[in-house]
């Protein structure tokens, strides 16, 4: 294990910022902390640093307390969210500043540097300073900076917080490209779903301060612990129905919840691709009209009114609904292949369980 | 009837191309030519004055001014005043900017006002101040008596004044510099082993480097030019407390042709030395509005197509 942490707390002035989280993340792991703003991830990066200390509870890195260590014994590489390149220094004294620091001699610093200059494609570039360098220029050489004394860890705070849908794309293979080549364990900040899931070994899940789920990205889309993150990770269809006789209802739908008490109330969830459609009135159970077609690129996304008045998301290709020959208006028999229930009695999100992923209970699946 | 009209369409468009909230030129023009006209008459023309009066009985009788022995004691104590107080100022003014940029705590807005109080209290009234803690009669006077120490009428009293007056410029120069700098600079010294006072020395002086010239400058202008606090506190004796703004009055005071045309040999000295502070302070602010704008630069987002990981593939 590269980094443990166990219960660890972070209070602000009495309101707790990090509550009560335990994670481990293994030696050479890509790891992302998701979570929407204000959720706390930040935060226990900045633990993991030393930048913070927590309130309660322990870190470890590789086996050893580091709660009584500062940030400068701690071995660690930072990439702050604006790279914080020392804007007084070119390129090549920003990333020789730490092997200065550590009395590296001028012949290995110089050494070291140059093998980072090129691995980050900075060859030529050390004469600049900060201001003279394009935004993943600078980015490269945040993360060349961290790395040059051989940190345990690379922590990246936001890595491609404030940049545009295209330049993120290109930052992202790099990282991974990055990972790939030098295997260090990283561990990176970011509140977008979607590139935790793109490109880590495995996501750490918070929100307003406690761990929500910790597991593979595909784990954590398909067996959501709770409703945070089953919303939080993709697109969820989320239905409050009510237990009559051994079966859950809202509206028309129905689902089977065979030993269920009458009156329970069950929050029921469903990925939009769940949502089976035939233009075949009578082959699936609901009938439904096509409200509205979103095109999201190659892939589509519609949305159904039932005669109730609920509407249902789904998703499909282009061909998909070509073939279907569908058009805003066209009348559809659905129905809802994989479902399950998110919450019991409105009572709020399930009992946590940190460190081992509890499968939420399931009444049956539907066909 | 058709050329009427159009200079009429003409007169439009002309008066179109003026913004809403522009003045009329007439009013524009006699605004700029009162700004001008009152930096002429209140600020050019004693300056050209002052030289053109030290100067009015020659080169020579100028710089013999300058050169007679208490002219030379005024500006050895001007030297020696202001290298004690610039440089106690700097530290003061350091601790105080990183206090007030990088920490939060009670009693700040408090202490801020208190940095500004030397602007708001007349440097008479600072001088007198001094006068009743360390004078004969003062609050410490029996104390300082016994034990031989004179501050009041001697170098100390000097030294003090122009401590008190100079106090707010360095401060006040570094703490917006300091606060716009941020943290983020520092912490990535820290992450990277640096101890803090590394950090303070290889990261956190040099960012804010022009404005703590700057505020240097300016405090030592202060310190050479004080002449109200300092005054109350010298005593006027001349060879040994006289610094130069009160040898100039002293001069002056002499009522001969030649005493004041000394008296403007030696004010032409301290009126060069305003004017390299203005040069230097222009210098400064283009150099810190650069400064500002490169930050400003180096956070924007990166854009489009300039990175990475696709250029590198192409290259391979």
């Amino acid at each position: 294990m590269s980094i443990v942490l166990k219960n660890v707390t972070k209070q602000f002035g009495g309101v707790a910022a990090v509550n009560n989280v335990s994670f481990s993340v293994n030696e050479g792991e890509l790891m992302a902390l998701l979570g929407p703003s204000g959720g706390g991830k930040t935060t226990v990066l900045r633990m993991i640093a030393g930048l913070e200390m927590p309130t309660t509870g322990d870190v470890f890195i590789r086996g050893q307390r580091v709660n009584d260590l500062s940030v400068q014994e701690r071995n660690i590489g930072f990439v702050f969210q604006n790279y914080a390149l020392f804007k007084n220094m070119n390129v090549f004294k920003n990333i020789a500043f730490g092997l200065k620091i550590k009395k590296w001699k001028r012949a290995d610093i110089k050494a070291r540097a140059a093998e980072l200059l090129k691995l980050f494609q900075l060859d030529g570039l050390e004469k600049r300073y900060p201001h003279q360098l394009s935004g993943g220029q600078r980015q490269r050489v945040a993360i060349a900076r961290a790395l040059a004394s051989k940190p345990s860890v690379l922590l990246l705070d936001e890595p491609f917080g404030a940049v545009d849908a295209k330049i993120r794309q290109e930052l992202r293979e790099e990282l991974v490209k990055l990972h790939h080549e030098l295997n260090v364990t990283t561990i990176f900040v970011t509140h977008d779903q979607e590139e935790a899931l793109e490109i880590s070994n495995r996501v750490v899940i918070f929100s307003r301060g406690r761990l929500e789920q910790v597991g593979a990205p595909r784990e954590v889309y398909e067996q959501p612990a709770n409703e945070f993150v089953a919303t939080f990770i993709g697109v969820m269809n989320v239905l409050n129905t009510e237990v009559k006789d051994g079966v859950a209802y809202l509206g028309e739908l129905q689902f089977p919840a065979h030993d269920q008490p009458n009156g329970t109330k069950l929050r029921i969830g469903f990925r939009p691709y769940a949502v089976q459609v035939s233009t075949d009135l009578t082959l699936y159970p609901y009938r439904a009209v096509l409200r509205h077609t979103f095109f999201l690129g190659v892939m589509l996304r519609l949305e159904f009114e039932l005669p109730s008045g609920l509407t249902l998301r789904s998703r499909m290709t282009k061909e998909e609904y070509a073939q279907l020959g569908l058009e805003d208006g066209r009348e559809v028999s659905l129905q809802i292949r994989n479902y399950r229930v998110l919450a019991r009695d409105d009572s709020g999100l399930p009992p946590e369980k940190e460190f081992k992923y509890q499968p939420p209970p399931t009444i049956a699946e539907h066909i | 009837m058709a050329g009427n009209v159009k200079r009429k369409a003409n007169g439009d468009s002309h008066r179109k191309s003026r913004r809403g909230t522009e003045e009329s030129p007439a009013i524009k023009w006699a605004l700029i030519g009162v700004a001008m006209a009152f930096c002429t008459v209140f600020l050019l023309l004693p300056l050209v004055n002052v030289f053109a009066q030290a100067l009015s009985f020659g080169v020579k009788t100028y710089f013999q001014a300058l050169i007679q022995p208490y002219s030379l004691a005024a500006i050895r104590l001007t030297l020696l005043v202001a290298g004690i107080t610039v440089p106690l100022n700097v530290v003061f003014g350091v601790c105080a900017a990183w206090a007030m940029a990088k920490f939060n705590f009670r009693g700040k807005s408090l202490l801020i006002t208190l940095i500004d109080l030397p602007f708001s209290v007349s440097p008479v009234v600072a001088g007198l101040m001094f006068v009743v803690l360390f004078g004969l009669q003062g609050f410490f006077g029996k104390f300082l008596l016994e034990h031989n120490i004179r501050i009041v009428f001697a170098v100390p009293g000097i030294v003090l004044a122009t401590m008190f007056v100079t106090f707010p410029f360095v401060a006040r120069e570094l703490i917006p510099v300091m606060q716009a700098t941020g943290t983020e600079q520092e912490q990535a010294a820290l992450t990277l082993g640096a101890s803090g006072w590394k950090t303070f020395w290889h990261v956190s002086l040099p960012s804010v480097k022009w404005g703590l010239i700057y505020g240097i400058i300016l405090c030592n202008a202060r310190a050479m030019g004080e002449y109200g606090a300092v005054s109350v506190l010298s005593g006027h004796i001349i060879g040994r407390t006289e610094t130069m703004p009160l040898w100039v009055e002293s001069l002056y005071q002499g009522q001969t042709d030649a005493s004041t045309a000394a008296a403007f040999s030696v004010a032409s000295l301290l009126a060069l030395l305003a004017l390299i502070t203005l040069a230097l302070k222009t210098f400064l602010e283009w150099k810190q509005a650069r400064e500002y704008e490169r930050a400003q630069q180096s956070q924007a987002p990166p854009m489009v197509g300039e990175t990475g990981f696709l250029m590198r593939q192409d290259v391979r």
